[in-house]
């Protein structure tokens, strides 16, 4: 076992403050034995290497634009300069040497953030060896991150960022209890999974409700033991999980203590399942849990409160209208489709007003795809919820609908600080449409990740073409 | 719908392009008045448009046309009408529930004679996808198997999502046998395209009629007598005798352009009518296409090389088929998803298809392909009351179907789905108290 630490991190402070204490004590000539050295975990053995792309200064004047926040300016400008928004104004005198985008007839918003995307990990083509994102056989694998299935030559990212998306999270699939680590990464091109990475994000970690894993595992298909194959089976297989993962912490908060105490101590073994499940109890890491219907998620609001953890989203949520209260009262997100339901039984109440009702009901709401095609016209999908909101009496505007693809999906990242708004400081994560994008006929014409154009309509130099796709039929086509 | 045997010359019986006789006689005489009517088929649009329906028929589409005594009126005024769009493909009314319920029967993984299976026995009117999908200005579905334990996937219908009885909603039955000949079929059919293709051919020649021998071998003899005199031909056997009377299409799934360019060789050899469904590389034969005379049904959505059957698949497929004389219809992401084929029709004409090209995708288009033409797919006098109101661009992705007429009736604007959110829209101590 090997120390690394991580620069300024908390293990960093850790270990210093370890080590000081031990001099000290041996100093003095109270310690009987020399210590060994303090072991600490790496919280972030694959840092990110993202590096933002070359981008230039760029006004975007008259255009109607929505901030992410519920605001909308029409005829307005957005200033970016450096990467970063640096304004949002009803006018702005272009600085010299400034780009200047017209905007007239156009839209501009916040990049779109997907918070349920399987690309990299269920990449096309489909082909079996591309099935990267359950680790199936154990109803509990959070020892698994997601990045290391991602492959950064799925050609559905190019498509997603002609669909506006400048950031997603990258989930494990639902077969499992744990499903393993999400990432969060940035939606531009890259060798390594770790180019795209959303430098200090939080870690996610997936987990699911209900029928997937009782039908994965009940009748001992995947494992020996063939559970869970129940609800209360599953919620069993969560409890001992978080029960296992306090004890796991308990024993390296005593090999702390123990070692400041000055004793030479062996650390716990490590168990990188429960390094993942520990850094939710310390809040390092947020939960989104695969849960359709209203009871699951009604058992799963007292089971984070239990275990004192902190569940970041629920996702699919197709019945979070049911109980849309409670998700406010718990400030728990919920991320949805517009109209996908009735696949299996617990989908079967999905109804058409249930994003529309979550917003109502003051939770968080957000829209969502699971899907490599649905990535591609989130807009469409919060337009059609928009839609149904307002005939069945919701009162919400296109701004603050606008609030369920960026700001609340960036909410429950924990990327907020930087993303999801267009507010002068934050990152220049931006779309430009070609009409209002609650329509089906815009198009988003410019997306820009950090300032840099990721995706032109207008410029082929500027729409991706992966390296699979290279040589192929249909290489370099209007997609 | 039904069978008629006919005429047995070496080849077999004949289907009967029936319309259904189904419109209700007690329908009501409805004049939907003051909307721009979109009457499809080339025919442009009817400004403040006075749509006559009567007996479940379209009377009349008239510029400022007054009402007749006794009807009743539906004030359309500064809306959008249509026909009732046509979904080219789904599983409507076979089952609701794909994943963990025993409710569906699009799936028929034992049946022995995978041609000639036939729909009706599975239709269930009180489907509730059925009704989810009719209110969102979608009447009209062909609906067929999934799957069964081969690449043969029975025959299919065109339903009427109005109708009250499986026979009522059965627009067209048969309408056409359904093969997969794609790279999954070939994969579990044999293994290679070699097999799976050799395997279709050998069926067909089997099955194609005899011409009339003047000399008669001693080999024909025995087969007609084998064959042919004794026994009861198979429900299979009469499907692809009806294809080769030209009664019945062959709907043929395959994307890979090499593997379109077999189907049009087929065609080419055999004579009779393909429908070529899927079709993510369309594109690329699409002047072969329209020179075959075989339409096209395609997923606007499809731009990713999910397979390698699909690699060069672009959501511009229908702009292009279109453009090149192709007649294209509309397949929506799913059974469930069945309505939102409208929403797939608004982004091919976001890629560049003529709305009116999309809107005829989703209408005459389908009937012509399913052989109901001469009662569904435009606004005009005699054909089926199938007619939508919209409150605006029928397209768009916020636009809803105000009113949904099905041969002449008015369809409730009320689903399962709607009652739940009707139930929930404050949210109750006591749900099941709630009616």
């Amino acid at each position: 076992m090997k120390t690394f630490n991580l620069p300024g991190g908390a293990g960093a402070r850790s270990v210093l403050l370890a080590v000081g204490l031990s001099a000290l004590l041996v100093a003095c000539g109270e310690a009987e034995t020399p210590q060994g050295e303090f072991v600490d975990i790496n919280r972030d053995p694959f840092p990110s290497s993202y590096t933002p792309l070359p981008s230039e200064t760029v006004v975007i004047v008259n255009a109607t634009i929505l901030d992410g926040k519920g605001g909308r300016i029409d005829g307005g400008s957005v200033l970016i300069e450096g990467g970063k928004i640096k304004a949002v104004a009803d006018i702005i005198t272009p600085p010299d040497g400034a780009r200047v985008i017209d905007g007239t007839g156009r839209w501009v918003t916040p990049g779109i953030i997907d918070v349920h995307s399987h690309l990299g990990v269920y990449a096309s083509p489909a082909t079996q060896s591309h099935s990267d994102g359950n680790e199936v056989g154990d109803p509990v694998t959070a020892g698994v991150w997601a990045e290391h299935s991602l492959w950064p030559q799925d050609p559905g990212f190019g498509r997603a960022a002609a669909g506006g998306i400048t950031a997603m999270q990258v989930l494990p699939g639902s077969a499992n209890l744990v499903g393993g680590r999400s990432v969060t990464i940035k939606n531009v091109p890259g060798r390594v999974a770790q180019d795209m990475k959303f430098p200090d994000a939080p870690y996610g970690m997936k987990m699911a409700c209900g029928e997937n894993p009782k039908r994965v595992y009940g009748g001992g298909k995947n494992n020996v033991l063939g559970r869970p194959a129940t609800r209360m089976g599953n919620v069993h297989g969560y409890r001992q999980a978080w029960a296992d993962a306090q004890d796991y912490q308990r024993r390296w908060d005593k090999y702390e203590r123990d070692y400041k105490a000055g004793k030479d101590v062996l650390p716990p073994a490590r168990d990188l399942r429960m390094d993942t499940l520990a850094g939710v109890l310390k809040g390092d890491i947020k939960v989104h849990m695969h849960c359709y219907r209203a009871d699951d998620i009604g058992t799963m609001l007292d089971v984070m409160k239990e275990f004192n953890y902190k569940i970041a989203s629920f996702q699919h949520a197709v019945e979070s209208y049911k109980v849309a209260d409670k998700l406010a009262e718990n400030g728990v997100c919920s991320a949805m489709w517009a109209d996908w339901y009735g696949f299996k039984m617990e989908a079967y109440d999905g109804i058409r007003e249930n994003i529309p009702f979550v917003h109502k009901a003051g939770a968080c709401a957000i829209v969502h795809s699971d899907s490599a095609s649905g990535i591609q016209r989130l807009n469409q999908e919060a337009a059609k919820a928009l839609s149904d909101g307002i005939r069945a009496g919701v009162d919400i505007s296109k701004a603050e609908a606008w609030q369920w693809l960026s700001m609340n999906p960036a909410k429950s990242l924990g990327i907020d600080s930087v993303t999801g708004t267009l507010e002068a400081g934050k990152n220049a994560d931006v779309v430009v449409w070609s009409a209002d994008p609650f329509s089906v006929y815009a198009k988003a014409d410019m997306t820009f990740v950090d300032g840099a154009v990721v995706y032109d309509r207008a410029d082929k130099s500027k729409q991706r073409v992966a390296d699979f796709e290279l040589g192929q039929p249909g290489e370099g086509d209007v997609k | 719908m039904k069978m008629i045997k006919t005429l047995r010359t070496g080849a077999a019986i004949v289907l009967m392009a029936s319309t259904a006789l189904t419109a209700a006689v007690s329908a009501e005489d409805i004049a939907v008045t003051g909307a721009t009517a979109f009457t499809m088929g080339g025919k442009g649009k009817v400004e403040n448009a006075t749509l006559l329906m009567s007996d479940g028929k379209i009377v009349s589409v008239k510029s400022g046309g007054s009402v007749p005594k006794g009807y009743r009126t539906v004030d359309a005024s500064g809306k959008w009408v249509t026909a009732g769009f046509m979904v080219a493909g789904s599983t409507l009314g076979m089952g609701e529930v794909n994943l963990s319920a025993d409710n569906n029967d699009a799936r028929a993984s034992k049946a022995k004679d995978t041609i000639g299976l036939d729909v009706r026995y599975s239709l269930n009117p009180a489907n509730n996808i059925i009704k989810n999908t009719r209110i969102e200005g979608v009447t009209r579905a062909v609906t067929q198997f999934m799957s069964t334990k081969d690449n043969w996937q029975g025959t299919g219908a065109v339903i009427q999502l109005g109708g009250d009885t499986a026979d009522k909603m059965i627009v067209r039955n048969k309408a056409f046998i359904s093969i997969n000949m794609d790279e999954g079929a070939a994969r579990s059919n044999g293994g290679s395209r070699s097999v799976l293709w050799a395997e279709l051919i050998k069926k067909l020649d089997g099955a194609k009629p005899k011409p009339k021998s003047k000399s008669k071998s001693s080999d024909d003899k025995k087969s007609d007598k084998a064959s042919d005199k004794k026994k009861t031909k198979s429900a299979g056997d009469k499907m692809l005798a009806a294809l080769f009377a030209g009664d019945t299409s062959l709907m043929v799934n395959a994307h890979r352009a090499s593997d379109i360019r077999q189907v049009i060789d087929l065609k080419n050899t055999y004579g009779f009518k393909v429908i070529l469904t899927g079709a993510r590389e369309g594109w690329i034969v699409a002047d072969a296409l329209a020179a075959a005379d075989i339409p096209v049904l395609v997923n606007p959505l499809d731009n990713l090389p999910s397979r390698f059957d699909m690699l060069a698949s672009t959501s511009a497929n229908a702009a292009r088929l279109n453009a090149a004389g192709v007649t294209v219809a509309f397949l929506p992401p799913d059974t469930l998803n069945a309505r939102l084929v409208v929403q797939s029709a608004g982004n091919a004409v976001a890629m560049g298809m003529p709305w009116e090209a999309a809107v005829d995708a989703l209408t005459v288009n389908a009937a012509k392909i399913f052989g109901v033409s001469k009662s569904y797919g435009t606004l005009a006098s005699g054909m089926d009351g199938d007619v939508v109101v919209w409150n605006g661009d029928p397209l768009e992705v916020m636009t809803n179907a105000d009113n949904v007429f099905i041969q002449g009736e008015e369809i409730p604007l009320v689903s399962r789905q709607t009652k739940l959110r009707d139930r929930y829209k404050e949210i109750p101590r006591a749900p099941a108290f709630k009616k």
